[in-house]
């Protein structure tokens, strides 16, 4: 139902992003060369291509682990190009390819929902976990369907990957950020693990109707979840594909995009050394 | 000897003070913070000079503790905005402090002796209300009159104090900014990505950390009866020991029980030196010496321990398989027999 809000207002808007690495020696490398992309309300994009081709740095110009050389980044139409990290961080949500990297191991499940339930706020002196928080935590645990809500004093660090996994999806999108951001969220976890996070990504970002971008090595993943798709190479988004045009895909018809586009964009390269 | 104990005690409780501080930096935000040393002698300076120039003992003690927490900030500054190493940040306070000690005091040491003192303070107090006069009457009693304590005051306040840092210690670690401190010394990109500015945890976490080591060195200064430029020197591995040996003794499963066992191993640390001291051949001198194959010991102990259990289990678990090995032999054999019988 949610998804009828899609369309509304731009939430994410990159405007002619450029980001160079080591520039002015032989290891130079154009990450992203002048990328532009737009996330409506509601959108689920996700984001394909080989290594080194530029979505995780795009990633990280987004949530403000790198700035861009040259660009805007907007977000919620607030410009953010230059906001810091942490700051930028109560706007987007975001959960990363290491299970490990999502949570705090050494505390309990309680402790690490009552961290990202103070995204929004300023941090103070009151009690992280109070009774009202608690019931709470354990209410939205349950959306995980894996019994962590019986076991809000356990330490994190003796989850399993795939539990911790799921539970920093949960923690990163129960306060409704305005953007969600999945870097290869399922990559390092066995098939069947993967599935399930998939399948509690797909509902949760339902649940909440919240603008996603998601970067995946998995190209049938990426073709089952969102309705955009968009593959980059060398930089640059390369293909885009929407709705209809999106769900008439597939793994094949993918693979041949990119080696026509490839092939082409080759080609010309080779017109332009003659 | 009880004497020799219970001074220790006295002491183990002040002491615990800068091993919950040493505790802090080094375990909760996982920052080895030697700040420390510079930051217990910045403690008794600012006492000492703040007391003999006539400031009510309570105050002078409160201003120690912030000396201490500005101190600390400073390191976390140097860290976080610097971009300087942990370690080097607080080796480079450490020296710098020294220094700055000396300022303080004038000279490299301020007695205290003549002076009215928290602790001269609290046993005045504590006499006006008799409490000694009973203990000692119900120790004369059960016969144990030869020990008898100048007073019981430094140790029962010292105690109460201990119990209660320990209490609002346990309870800030449950709060929002607590429980974003815990939370960066454990996965600083998690809190970061759930909006948490983990610079200034960092530098209000070493500030608190550094202001129960300077109220811990303040306090000791007024115990023993002079602040000295030198009483600083190893301090953060006395912390540390204090730290590990609680540790070990009593476990930390959780912040509530490892408080308790850092000021448990505070007092451990002090019997166990006050004890070695004893020993014919050890001198004043070889404490530094003592401390440091304490905390060797306590470092390596329990792993030996942990294998020797891991030994044991499998050797058991071996003969529990072997003997069921052998009965599933005879039942077979038996059987075989059987078999035979019949044919």
């Amino acid at each position: 139902m949610l998804l009828l809000k899609r369309g509304g207002k731009a939430l994410l808007q990159l405007r002619q992003i450029y980001k160079v690495f080591n520039e002015g020696t032989p290891d130079e490398k154009i990450a992203l060369d002048h990328v532009n992309l737009d996330l409506k309300q509601g959108d689920f994009v996700t984001v394909i291509g080989s290594n080194g081709a530029g979505k995780s740095t795009l990633m990280s110009v987004i949530s403000g682990k790198i700035f861009p050389d040259l660009g805007v980044v907007k977000v919620d139409g607030k410009n953010v190009t230059q906001v810091s990290e942490h700051r930028r961080a109560s706007l987007i949500g975001r959960v990363f390819q290491d299970p490990m990297a999502g949570t705090a191991p050494s505390m309990t499940i309680e402790e690490n929902m009552a961290i990202a339930y103070g995204r929004m706020k300023k941090r103070g002196m009151a009690l992280g976990v109070s009774k009202k928080k608690r019931s709470f935590f354990k209410e939205t645990l349950e959306n995980l369907h894996l019994g962590l809500e019986n076991r809000l004093e356990a330490k994190v660090g003796l989850l399993s990957g795939g539990e911790r996994q799921a539970l920093s999806l949960l923690m990163a999108t129960f306060t409704e950020p305005k953007i969600l951001l999945l870097d290869e969220h399922t990559a390092a976890l066995d098939p069947s693990r993967a599935e399930l996070v998939t399948q509690l990504t797909k509902e949760i970002v339902e649940k909440y109707g919240l603008t996603t971008l998601m970067v995946t090595h998995n190209m049938q993943q990426a073709l089952d979840l969102g309705n955009r798709l968009i593959m980059m190479d060398q930089g640059q988004v390369i293909f885009e594909a929407e709705e209809q045009e999106k769900e008439a895909l597939s793994v094949d018809k993918l693979l041949a995009e990119f080696q026509r586009i490839r092939g082409e964009k080759m080609s010309s390269d080779k017109a332009i050394l003659i | 000897m009880p004497t020799a104990i219970f001074t220790s005690v006295e002491a183990g409780f002040i002491y615990a003070l800068m091993a919950l501080g040493v505790y802090l930096s080094f375990r909760i935000l996982d920052f080895p913070d030697l700040t420390v040393d510079g930051s217990f002698v910045t403690g008794a300076a600012v006492a000492a000079v703040l007391i003999v120039s006539g400031v009510n003992p309570f105050l002078a003690t409160g201003a120690a503790l912030l000396a201490g927490f500005l101190a600390g900030c400073i390191t976390g500054l140097l860290h976080t905005k610097g971009k300087i190493n942990p370690l080097l940040s607080g080796i480079l306070m450490m020296i710098a402090l020294y220094s700055i000690n000396l300022r303080i005091m004038g000279k490299s040491n301020v007695p205290l002796l003549a002076e009215e003192t928290v602790i001269t303070k609290i046993t005045d107090f504590w006499k006006s209300l008799g409490i000694d006069d009973g203990i000692q009457a119900g120790l004369a009693a059960i016969g144990v009159s030869n020990f008898i304590p100048k007073t019981w005051a430094v140790i029962m306040i010292m105690m109460l104090l201990a119990l209660v840092i320990k209490f609002v210690f346990d309870w800030f670690f449950k709060t929002d900014l607590g429980l974003a401190i815990r939370a960066t010394g454990d996965n600083e990109t998690m809190v970061k990505s759930f909006s948490a500015d983990t610079d200034f945890l960092k530098i209000i976490g070493l500030g608190l950390s550094n202001a129960l080591v300077a109220f811990s060195g303040a306090l000791i200064a007024q115990y023993n009866g002079f602040s000295d430029a030198g009483m600083g020197i190893g301090m953060i591995i006395i912390g540390l020991a204090s730290v590990i040996i609680g540790e070990a003794v009593f476990g930390a499963k959780n912040i509530i029980r490892a408080t308790i066992a850092v000021i448990g191993g505070a007092i451990l640390y002090r019997i166990i030196v006050s004890l070695a001291l004893r020993v014919e051949f050890l001198e004043t001198g070889d404490m530094k010496l003592i401390t440091a194959c304490i905390v060797v010991s306590a470092l390596i102990f329990p792993k030996i321990l942990d294998k020797q259990r891991e030994k044991k289990r499998r050797k058991k678990r071996l003969a529990r398989a072997q003997e069921k090995d052998d009965a599933a032999f005879e039942e077979r054999g038996q059987s075989l027999a059987a078999v035979k019988t019949d044919l």
